[in-house]
C-alpha cells in the first residue's frame, strides 16, 4: 500500500497529541510501520496544534508537505480552514463544528470566519462534519472530544481487526473511562 | 521476542541511556530537548537532575564522568553556546565514564530564537559528532556512543533536530546493562586543564580523533546503499536522509553518515568516485557538503537547497527533481491568526496590565519564557528579547543609551524565575553593583513554565520526586546588600498594588528591583485549591464598556454589547477582570 497521510489539527489543550497516540498504537497492532510528528513548546499555549501521522508498510520522513494529505481531522472549524493547504486533491476533511476564538477575534482586531465549513464545502467537496465537543459535553465531559473525533476517524480509516475500544480504555484516566468509551462509539457512528 | 513500543526521538534517548547503564544525567529544559530528562528520571538507576543552566549541567555531568559515572547532559541548540565553555574543555580532559552531551538543534525555530547548526560545535571543540535520523537511531546510537566515547578517549556530541526529538516511530527496546562506574583515579595530567598539561592534551585529542576517523570509514553508523542506479548518489545525515529516501526510494544511492565529525574521508571518497553525480542534502549549514568540496569531488548542495528552515519532502522533490508538485486545493477564506497566548489566569497578566498605564515612561526588554507572550496584542510590553538572562543585562547598557540621547524612559528587564536561577542572578547583581539607573523584574510563578512544568531551583521538590530545599528569590536578592527600599515584593493579580509598585519604582533613582509573586495557573497543586472557583458576567450589569477586555484572557468574550466567560472550563476566578469593572457585574463564586 502507498503511505496514508493524516493531519490533525486543533487548539492547544483539546486532546490531539492523544488521540494520535492511541491512534498509532493500534496501527502498530495492526502491523504497520507508523510514524507521527508533533510541535511542542509554544504552541501549547492556546495556540494552534498541528499533529502530523503517516502510516504504511515502510514510512521514512515524519512529517507532511503541502497537498500531501488523505485526510484532514480538525478538532474546531477554523483549524481546518488553516489547514486546507494540507490536503490533496481528492482528500477529506472531517470537522468538529465547535468554535474556539483566538485572541484578535476576542479582542474585536479580527472577525471568526464563521462559514468556515460552508467555504470548505465549496472549494473541496468531501467535507465531513460532526458534532463531536457537542456529544461529549452531552456525556458529561467536553474533554471526551477528542476520543469521539477518534471514533470518527477509525470508520473513515476502516481501521478494521483490532479492538480499539480496549485501546481507548488503556489510554483514558480510569474515572473517565465510560465517557471515553461511549464517546468513541458515538464518534463511530456519525460518519 | 523483543518489545517494540512507539517512541519520540527523545524517549528513546532516555530508553537508550538506560540500556547503557549510565548513572548521571542532567540538563536544563529546552524545547525540543526537554522531555529527554523528563524521560529518564522514570529509571531509577540513573539519578537524573535539573541543572540551573546548561553550563552547570555539563559541569556536573564532567565531574561524574571523571569519576567514573557514563553521563549524559542534555540541552537545546542555544543552551550549547552556555555550555560551551566547560565543553570545550572537558573535551580535552577526555574521559573515565562515557561523556555524551545531546544537543537538541530547532531548524525552522519552532520555539527558539535562533537555528544554529550546532554541528559546528563539534569541529571546534574536538568531540565525535552522531546524528540518529529517528527514534530507532536515537537508541541504538546513543549507546554507541558511550562504546566510542570511552574507547577513544574522547566526549561525544550527539546532535538530534526537532523532527528527530519530537517525532514517533516504532522502537525494539532491548535488556539494560547494569550502572557503570569507573574506579576514580587522581590524574593531573589529565584532567587539571592547566596550560603545560592542556598542551599535552591537545595533542593527544588529535591523535583520538585521526583514530575515530579510520573507524568511521567502516562502521555501523555510516554506510552506503547502493541500488541499481549508481548514476546519482546522495550524502545526507540525520532526519534529511528520511527527506532524501522518501522522495527518491531506491532510485538512486545513499551515502548516509551518523558519525560526520570526524568525517570518514576515504568512505565519503569511494561513494563519489563510484556515482556519477553526487547530491548533499542536509538541513542547515553546508557541514557535509564542504567535507565533500574539501576531498575535492563536486555535488549540489546549498546551491539547491536553502540554508533557512527546516527540511521536507516537497523541498527536496522541488529542488532536486522534476516531479510535479501534488494538486490541492485554494481558497481565498482566511483563518485568524491564532498565536499561543497567555493562559487563562496567568499572574503574568497582572503585570503587563499595569505596565500598559506607564507605557510612555519606560522601555521593556523582556527574556526567554511564557511572559515573551506579553510582547503581543493587546500588552505589547516587549521591545527587545534575546537571550535567558538577556533581560536584565541589557538594561543596563539600554539606560546609558537613553542618557546619551536625552530620552528619560527607564528601561525595564523583566524575567522569570527559573531564567532568574539560569543567569539572570548573575545579570541582576551587576546591575546593582554598578548602580544601574533600571529596574528589574523577577516574576516569580514557582515554576519553570514555558517548558511544561519543570522543577527549578525555586520548587521543593527535585525531578526525582525527592524533597529539596526551595533557594528564595527574595532572599537572594537581599542578599547584594540592596537598599530594602528599592525592592517591592507584590502580587500581580492584585492591579492596585502592581500599579503601585512600577509608579514607586519609575519615581525611585537607582536601581529598583520588583519581584512579582503568584504561582503559575497550571500547577497541580494551584488547580486543587482553587477548587471550583469562576467568574461569572451578570448580563444586566454589563454595560459592554469593554474594560474587562482590555486584559486579554482568553476566556472571555465580547458579543451583542456584553462580555461574557466564553470558556468556563478554563476560567480560573482570578479576579482580574473583576477589578477592571466599574459597574460590578462580575463577581467570584465556587469559593
Amino acid at each position: 500500500m502507498t503511505t496514508k497521510n493524516i493531519i490533525l489539527v486543533g487548539v492547544g489543550g483539546q486532546g490531539t497529541i492523544l488521540t494520535t497516540k492511541i491512534l498509532s498504537a493500534g496501527l502498530v497492532q495492526l502491523g504497520y510501520d507508523v510514524k507521527m510528528s508533533e510541535i511542542h513548546g509554544m504552541s501549547q499555549r492556546g495556540g494552534t496544534v498541528t499533529t502530523q501521522l503517516r502510516f504504511g508498510e515502510k514510512v521514512y520522513a515524519p512529517n507532511i508537505g503541502k497537498h500531501e494529505a488523505e485526510i484532514i481531522i480538525s478538532f474546531e472549524k477554523m483549524e481546518a480552514l488553516r489547514a486546507l493547504p494540507y490536503l490533496k486533491k481528492g482528500g477529506v476533511i472531517i470537522t468538529d463544528e465547535r468554535e474556539i476564538f483566538s485572541m484578535p477575534v476576542l479582542t474585536g482586531e479580527a472577525e471568526y470566519p464563521s462559514d468556515a465549513i460552508e467555504v470548505l464545502e465549496k472549494v473541496v467537496g468531501n467535507v465531513k462534519t460532526v458534532k463531536a465537543s457537542e456529544k461529549a459535553q452531552e456525556l458529561g465531559n467536553i474533554k471526551a472530544q477528542n476520543i469521539c473525533l477518534l471514533g470518527a476517524l477509525i470508520k473513515e480509516l476502516k481501521l478494521e481487526g483490532i479492538d480499539w475500544v480496549e485501546l481507548v480504555k488503556q489510554n483514558v484516566p480510569e474515572k473517565v473511562r465510560d465517557i471515553n468509551v461511549a464517546a468513541f462509539q458515538a464518534g463511530y457512528d456519525m460518519v | 521476542m523483543a518489545e517494540k513500543v512507539i517512541m519520540s526521538g527523545n524517549e528513546a534517548i532516555a530508553r537508550g541511556a538506560y540500556e547503557a547503564g549510565v548513572g548521571f544525567a542532567s540538563a536544563y529544559p529546552g524545547t525540543p530537548s526537554t522531555e529527554i530528562l523528563e524521560n529518564l528520571s522514570k529509571y531509577k538507576s540513573v539519578h537524573s537532575q535539573w541543572a540551573n543552566n546548561e553550563k552547570v549541567a555539563v559541569e556536573m555531568a564532567a565531574g561524574a564522568q571523571i569519576g567514573g559515572l557514563r553521563t549524559l547532559s542534555a540541552m537545546k541548540h542555544v543552551g550549547l553556546n552556555v555550555a560551551a565553555d566547560p565543553m570545550m574543555t572537558v573535551a580535552y580532559e577526555g574521559v573515565n565514564g562515557g561523556m555524551v552531551i545531546i544537543t537538541a538543534d530547532d531548524p525552522g525555530m519552532h520555539s527558539s530564537q535562533n537555528e544554529q547548526d550546532n554541528r559546528q560545535y563539534a569541529q571546534l571543540g574536538k568531540l565525535i559528532l552522531i546524528e540518529p535520523s529517528d527514534a530507532q537511531e536515537c537508541k541504538d546510537y546513543l549507546k554507541i556512543a558511550y562504546e566510542l566515547s570511552e574507547r577513544f578517549d574522547l566526549v561525544v556530541l550527539f546532535r538530534v533536530t526537532t523532527r528527530v526529538c519530537h517525532s514517533k516511530s516504532i522502537v525494539t527496546l532491548e535488556e539494560p546493562v547494569p550502572t557503570k562506574v569507573n574506579k576514580y583515579e587522581k590524574n593531573l595530567d589529565k584532567y587539571a586543564m592547566l596550560p603545560q598539561n592542556a598542551i599535552r592534551r591537545h595533542v593527544i585529542v588529535e591523535e583520538s580523533l585521526k583514530a575515530v576517523e579510520e573507524y568511521a570509514n567502516d562502521c555501523v553508523l555510516n554506510r552506503v546503499e547502493y541500488n541499481a542506479d549508481k548514476k546519482v548518489g546522495i550524502i545526507t545525515s540525520g532526519i534529511s536522509y528520511q527527506h532524501a529516501r522518501e522522495v527518491f526510494g531506491d532510485t538512486v544511492s545513499y551515502l548516509k553518515l551518523g558519525l560526520t565529525n570526524p568525517m570518514p574521508s576515504k568512505l565519503i571518497s569511494e561513494f563519489c568516485e563510484s556515482v556519477e553525480t553526487v547530491h548533499v542534502i542536509e538541513e542547515g549549514e553546508p557541514f557535509i557538503e564542504k567535507a565533500v568540496k574539501i576531498l575535492g569531488y563536486k555535488c549540489t548542495g546549498k546551491d539547491k537547497i536553502t540554508i533557512q528552515g527546516e527540511l521536507n519532502a516537497e523541498i527536496v522533490r522541488a529542488a532536486l527533481t522534476d516531479i510535479p508538485e501534488n494538486e490541492g486545493y485554494e481558497t481565498h477564506a482566511k483563518a485568524v491568526d491564532r498565536p499561543p497566548v497567555l493562559c487563562a489566569g496567568c499572574p503574568h497578566r497582572g503585570f503587563f496590565y499595569a505596565f500598559t498605564k506607564f507605557r510612555d515612561k519606560l522601555v521593556p526588554m523582556g527574556d526567554i519564557g511564557c511572559y515573551a507572550l506579553g510582547v503581543q496584542t493587546p500588552f505589547y510590553a516587549m521591545d527587545t528579547g534575546l537571550c535567558m538572562g538577556g533581560g536584565h543585562s541589557m538594561t543596563i547598557g539600554m539606560a546609558k543609551a537613553l542618557a546619551a540621547q536625552g530620552d528619560t524612559r527607564k528601561p525595564i528587564g523583566f524575567l522569570g524565575d527559573s531564567t532568574f536561577f539560569h543567569s539572570g542572578l548573575t545579570s541582576m547583581i551587576d546591575a546593582i553593583h554598578c548602580q544601574a539607573n533600571v529596574i528589574e523584574v523577577v516574576l516569580d510563578n514557582s515554576i519553570t513554565g514555558m517548558t511544561g512544568h519543570q522543577q527549578n531551583a525555586g520548587t521543593e521538590v527535585s525531578l526525582m520526586g525527592e524533597p529539596v530545599p526551595k533557594i528564595d528569590v527574595v532572599s537572594m536578592v537581599m542578599a547584594t546588600g540592596i537598599d530594602p527600599d528599592n525592592v517591592t515584593v507584590v502580587d500581580p493579580q492584585n492591579l492596585e498594588e502592581m500599579e503601585a509598585a512600577l509608579k514607586k519604582a519609575i519615581e525611585n533613582d537607582g536601581t529598583q528591583v520588583i519581584i512579582t509573586r503568584s504561582p503559575c495557573a497550571l500547577i497541580k497543586s494551584v488547580i486543587k485549591a482553587r477548587g471550583s472557583r469562576k467568574c461569572v458576567i451578570d448580563a444586566d450589569k454589563c454595560k459592554g464598556c469593554k474594560a474587562c477586555m482590555k486584559i486579554a484572557c482568553p476566556s472571555l468574550a465580547f458579543k451583542d454589547k456584553k462580555a461574557y466567560i466564553a470558556d468556563p472550563a478554563n476560567c480560573t476566578g482570578c479576579g482580574l477582570c473583576m477589578q477592571m469593572c466599574k459597574f460590578d457585574a462580575i463577581e467570584k463564586v465556587g469559593e
